[in-house]
């Protein structure tokens, strides 16, 4: 093992002293030496390093810095040492490592400014996204020769086709839990043969659109981003402007119509598996045959709750891929940004899902669809 | 008195034996030797693809060999398991090829990273300001050590990562590119920079390049990576007297020449 760096005062005259220097002057090794030369109190006239047996960087750093604060000299260097005292001697390295940060009396009002001119350029940002979009529509619909189908029917099977067994299952589950739960309730009143009427309207109104929209945000919204911002950082989409193809049309157009159209299949879809999960719950626990079941929703549910959920459900897909691909369009300089827009794609997709499923709810109670 | 107890003996401080490095059914080196001196800078040179970073992986203990053997700093490699801590890694120090910085942490936190690792007990204000002199020694401004990497420039990036390279004093330096899309400018400074380090702290080099002036300026030898072996390893003067046709061609090709001519201008200067 190395022996520690120790030192030593000898009396040079003059009402100075002499610090000798010994053992190994390396980081591993220089701790509690460099603290106790941090409180030092005598004045140091010389530095005699000739019993040193090793140096490094550290040691020379630690040396110098005595030397500069009494002003002393250096005796004993060896070559060695004295190259490194040449290359550190020019070096002056008070201060912090931390990054500067302002006083709270600053900071806060400047976060909050920050926020309200941040708002400013997003609500910027979403309008000219809005305007690009209907651009390259416009120019799409006069040269529908140019439409992306590869990529829109790529984007179809990604966002539909894929989604469907995780879809499938988890709203065969909701059907499930909905048919229990809501019977072991309405046994209370003696109306267990309402389950029917829950489990049919409840899916095909509400849950399998909105539960389908959620997950859609989640597996394709933030695919979107993701994509939309690694593109963005390695200056594909940049490349792609230069040639002279907008991004926005062979991008984000086949994302938010295969969006759309899939939505309005997923929701049927999340619908029907619900009610074929609560029609099992049906036949083994509540003693309604499973063909019964089914034939029973055709007679309760009124076909505008079908209505209802298909006219949500693009208005869903829509929010969805318009939020991916609207962050993901406005990522720039690192990777950092990629995670962090994904994150807001999916929770202000999810919450504007959610805030306009209230109002639907509303409009359609409203006009007599209730 | 020396310094890090290492002189310029020509002791290998790197010895690879019989190294097998295979991905699937491809194999990227079959039977590779390659010994690196104490002191020197060795150059490594090779194709794209020819396996410079695979080997540079395989010493540092990232990529874990099919067959073969390799000692560092007179410890196997092979045989041990890095994340147990060897005792080796506080002796070398690391530059990959983006910088690898942590980008959450400014320039000076990531040079305190080792630092704190190895040696929790000392004085956090210490700790900073051999954090400081660290990256000014490497040629950064003073600013530059509050600020994080995202604000830097591409050769401000591989500067700070040198710094963390050096924080720990290391005796081996392992250098991935240092040079590739640096400015001719900041090249030749940075080429210098590894030179004057490599003479003040005493420092081995393992050095992977495509410059054909870093190899000129500042290696003692160059490694030839070829047929997934060293095929010959030496100067440059010893390489291309080999004939082997990779190497002359890589070396008198029409940049190995402008190279060559840089390099003997400045000599008779």
């Amino acid at each position: 093992m190395q022996s520690a760096a120790q030192y030593l005062l000898e009396d040079a005259g003059e009402g100075g002293q002499r610090l000798v220097l010994s053992g190994h002057l390396t980081l591993a090794a220089i701790g509690p030496l460099e603290r106790a030369l941090r409180t030092l109190e005598t004045s140091v006239t010389a530095i005699d390093l000739a019993e040193v047996e090793e140096i490094d960087t550290v040691g020379a750093w630690v040396v110098l810095r005595v030397a500069r604060e009494h002003d002393s000299a250096i005796t004993g260097a060896s070559p060695e040492a004295e190259r490194l005292f040449a290359a550190l001697r020019d070096i002056d390295a008070e201060g912090d490592t931390h990054p500067h940060r302002l006083p709270m009396w600053e900071r806060v009002p400047l976060a909050v400014g920050e926020k309200v001119f941040g708002a400013r350029g997003g609500v910027y940002g979403v309008v000219a996204f809005f305007g690009q979009i209907l651009i390259a529509a416009a120019s799409l619909l006069r040269r529908p020769r140019r439409f992306p189908f590869k990529a829109l029917i790529h984007q179809m099977e990604l966002v539909g086709v894929t989604a469907l067994p995780i879809i499938g299952l988890m709203s065969f589950l909701i059907g499930i839990v909905i048919a229990q739960q809501g019977s072991v309730q309405l046994e209370q009143f003696g109306a267990e043969a309402l389950t029917v009427n829950l489990v049919g309207r409840i899916t095909l109104r509400e849950l399998g659109v909105l539960m389908t929209a959620i997950m859609v945000a989640g597996r394709s919204g933030s695919a979107f981003a993701a994509q939309l911002g690694t593109m963005k950082l390695t200056e594909e989409i940049d490349a792609m402007r230069t040639i002279g193809i907008s991004p926005v049309e062979v991008l984000v157009i086949p994302r938010i119509l295969a969006a759309t159209f899939m939505m309005i299949l997923l929701g049927f879809f999340a619908a029907l598996m619900a009610i074929i999960g609560g029609a099992v719950v049906g036949q083994f626990a509540l003693g309604i045959p499973f063909f019964t079941f089914l034939l029973r929703i055709q007679e309760v549910v009124p076909t505008h709750d079908l209505w209802v959920g298909l006219i949500k459900a693009p208005v869903f897909g829509l929010i969805v891929a318009l939020a991916g691909c609207f962050h993901g369009m406005q990522v720039h300089g690192n990777s950092e940004e990629v995670g962090r827009r994904t994150t807001m794609a999916v929770v202000s997709a999810i919450f504007a899902v959610i805030v306009l499923d209230a109002f639907f709810a509303l409009f359609f109670t409203e006009i007599g669809w209730g | 008195m020396k310094v890090n107890a290492h002189p310029d003996d020509g002791q290998p401080v790197i010895v690879v034996e019989g190294l097998v490095n295979t991905f699937g059914e491809h194999a990227v080196h079959d039977g590779l030797d390659l010994t690196v001196r104490r002191g020197e800078i060795l150059g490594v040179v090779g194709g794209s693809g020819t396996g410079k970073s695979v080997l540079m992986r395989s010493i540092i203990g990232l990529q874990r060999p099919s067959a073969g053997r390799i000692d560092v700093l007179g410890r196997c490699i092979t045989e041990s398991d890095l994340e147990q801590g060897i005792g080796v890694r506080r002796r070398w120090g690391i530059l990959f090829q983006g910088g690898a910085l942590f980008s959450t942490l400014t320039v000076g936190e990531n040079v305190e990273v080792p630092i704190k690792k190895y040696y929790p007990d000392l004085d956090p204000e210490f700790r900073a300001e051999i954090a400081r002199y660290k990256v000014m020694l490497t040629g950064l401004p003073e600013d530059a050590v509050q600020k994080f990497p995202s604000e830097l420039s591409g050769g401000m990036k591989k500067r700070a990562g040198l710094a963390r390279a050096l924080a720990l004093d290391p005796e081996l330096l392992f250098l991935d590119e240092p040079t590739a899309g640096l400015d001719p400018i900041g090249a030749a400074k940075f080429d210098r920079l590894t030179r004057e380090l490599k003479e003040t702290l005493g420092l081995t080099v393992f050095l992977i390049t495509h410059d054909l002036d870093t190899l000129y300026e500042i290696c003692d030898r160059v490694a030839v990576i070829a047929e997934k072996k060293i095929i010959a390893i030496g100067t440059i003067p010893e390489l291309i007297a080999t004939g082997h046709p990779w190497i002359e061609e890589y070396f008198n090709g029409p940049r190995g020449r402008s190279a060559q001519a840089t390099h003997m201008r400045g000599d008779s200067a």
